[in-house]
């Protein structure tokens, strides 16, 4: 019963896939039979492992970077009324502008390679970091703090046994969407400004108009991308859950 | 205006101040950054001569045209899916992952599916504007409180009055909540998609800048998308705070 729905998910996807190709032909796309060969070929092929491992490593550097900064940012302006008062929609601002035109600055400040698609890679996953933390700690329940005063808690105390797991939900609500963000980012970055990487081939692959290898490359970054945020949403469900009981 | 809004237009002021004295004493060399104030100069230089007139338009009604079309369909699918209650649990994950793809590699098919020019500009922008709209009118049709639909039976609605008459009103703060994120995405979508292929617009036009070292150009016309964007944004987000505090009083 479980496994049903996600079944049924990936059916309707390959069926409404398979119907798109029936109407638009090789021109523009491939089957899904032959998407996932040319996927297998590409994965055997030893030229491949290196881009692999350099997206791989790039998007580590990066959300690890979005992490760390997003909530050095969102805890303590949580923590104080005012500043998250101040500095919420300023965050939000920052959210909501499209962040390839920085594109440019950011290769001008860091030049092409590894450090630039880190940089837009980061920037890209810091704010929702940021955001869903600042909240996170703000809306802990004002009781909780005072039990906490109360008991006379050390600020150590304080911070482990009353606002970090009252906040975790949330904390991992805004990593999860900091990873999906993080991973555009970083991939728009090879696309614009790399020799190397996953997004460098699929850039390389649309200017060739080379199908099948962007349709492989679009397969493995959807699946990866897809399997990871499941796992993230299952435990992001599991702490929620959790703390509505 | 409170002192929470005046202490936020201080720090903005403060951080540009910092941009501009860092660049003037030399700090950030002028091939990696103007000052702000250059920027600001150029800017205005650049739309009064019309020189991008054409760009800018067609930027603009490439995202408007995304925007109108996410909201219509978004707003659309979001309250058919929620009368079926089984398709959107199907469907889900696929939500829940729509904006992990980069949407970008897409490009090539839509190129064939809808032909070189502006189209399939519109369609990314589109792709990644209509699922907030989905998600947020979701969301708000699911808090539609049990009392009021069963007034609708006892008035003997159908379902297309209930939908149009109390669903949706009910949920109109969350909709537009996906509204105001829908024109952000759908900037992010076209801009995009302008800077990797496209021969006008914006987005091009400030990788052309960047390809030429063309550092004034390029970075009063980043100036102008930031200043557009985030001017929509703030003004849509007070639209909205006004629109949940009038559901608080009633």
């Amino acid at each position: 019963m479980r496994w049903r729905d996600p079944l049924m998910l990936v059916v309707v996807v390959l069926a409404a896939w398979q119907a798109l190709y029936a109407i638009v032909g090789d021109v523009a796309l491939r089957s899904p039979a032959e998407t996932t060969r040319t996927l297998a070929t590409m994965l055997a092929d030893p030229r491949f492992a290196p881009h692999l491992l350099e997206t791989l490593s790039a998007f580590g550097q990066a959300l690890a970077i979005a992490i760390v900064v997003g909530l050095a940012i969102g805890v303590p302006l949580g923590a104080r009324r005012l500043a998250g008062d101040v500095a919420e929609p300023i965050l939000v601002a920052l959210y909501s502008i499209p962040k390839v035109t920085l594109y440019p600055v950011v290769l001008l400040v860091f030049g092409i390679g590894m450090p630039a698609k880190v940089a837009f890679g980061a920037i890209h996953g810091i704010v929702p970091v940021s955001l869903f933390a600042l909240n996170a700690i703000r809306n802990v329940s004002p009781v909780h703090l005072k039990t906490a005063r109360v008991l006379r808690l050390t600020a150590r105390e304080r911070a482990f046994r009353i606002l970090l797991p009252a906040a975790l939900p949330e904390v991992v609500t805004g990593i999860r969407v900091g990873f999906s963000l993080t991973l555009v980012g970083t991939l728009l970055g090879e696309m614009f400004g790399s020799q190397r990487g996953l997004g460098y081939l699929l850039m390389q692959a649309m200017s060739r108009h080379d199908i099948e290898r962007i349709m492989a490359l679009t397969l493995l970054l959807v699946l990866a991308a897809a399997i990871v945020n499941a796992v993230l949403l299952a435990i992001d469900r599991r702490l929620h859950a959790r703390q509505a009981a | 205006m409170s002192r929470i809004a005046w202490l936020r237009i201080a720090l903005v002021a403060a951080m540009v101040g910092l941009l501009e004295l860092l660049c003037r004493v030399g700090v950030i060399p002028a091939i990696t950054m103007i000052p702000p104030s250059t920027m600001a100069i150029e800017l205005a230089r650049l739309l009064a001569s019309g020189r991008f007139a054409d760009d800018l338009r067609a930027t603009l009604a490439n995202v408007g045209i995304a925007v109108g079309a996410a909201m219509v369909s978004g707003v659309v699918i979001g309250t058919i899916l929620q009368g079926l209650p089984a398709v959107r649990r199907v469907l889900d994950p696929l939500f829940a992952t729509w904006y992990a793809v980069p949407m970008y590699a897409f490009y090539p098919l839509l190129i064939v599916l809808f032909g070189l020019g502006d189209l399939p500009i519109v369609a990314i922008g589109y792709l990644l504007a209509v699922m907030v709209v989905v998600i947020n009118t979701l969301n708000g049709l699911d808090r539609v409180p049990r009392v009021l639909l069963k007034t609708a039976r006892v008035h003997h609605l159908g379902l297309f009055a209930t939908a149009w008459r109390i669903r949706l009103p009910y949920a109109a703060p969350y909709v537009f909540t996906g509204f105001k994120l829908a024109v952000a995405y759908a900037f992010i979508g076209v801009i995009g998609a302008e800077f990797i292929t496209a021969s006008r617009g914006i987005g091009y036009e400030i990788s052309f800048a960047y390809n030429n070292f063309d550092n004034a150009v390029m970075y009063a016309l980043i100036l102008f998308i930031l200043v557009v964007v985030i001017s929509v944004n703030m003004s849509l987000h007070a639209c909205e705070q006004r629109l949940m505090a009038r559901r608080r009083t009633t």
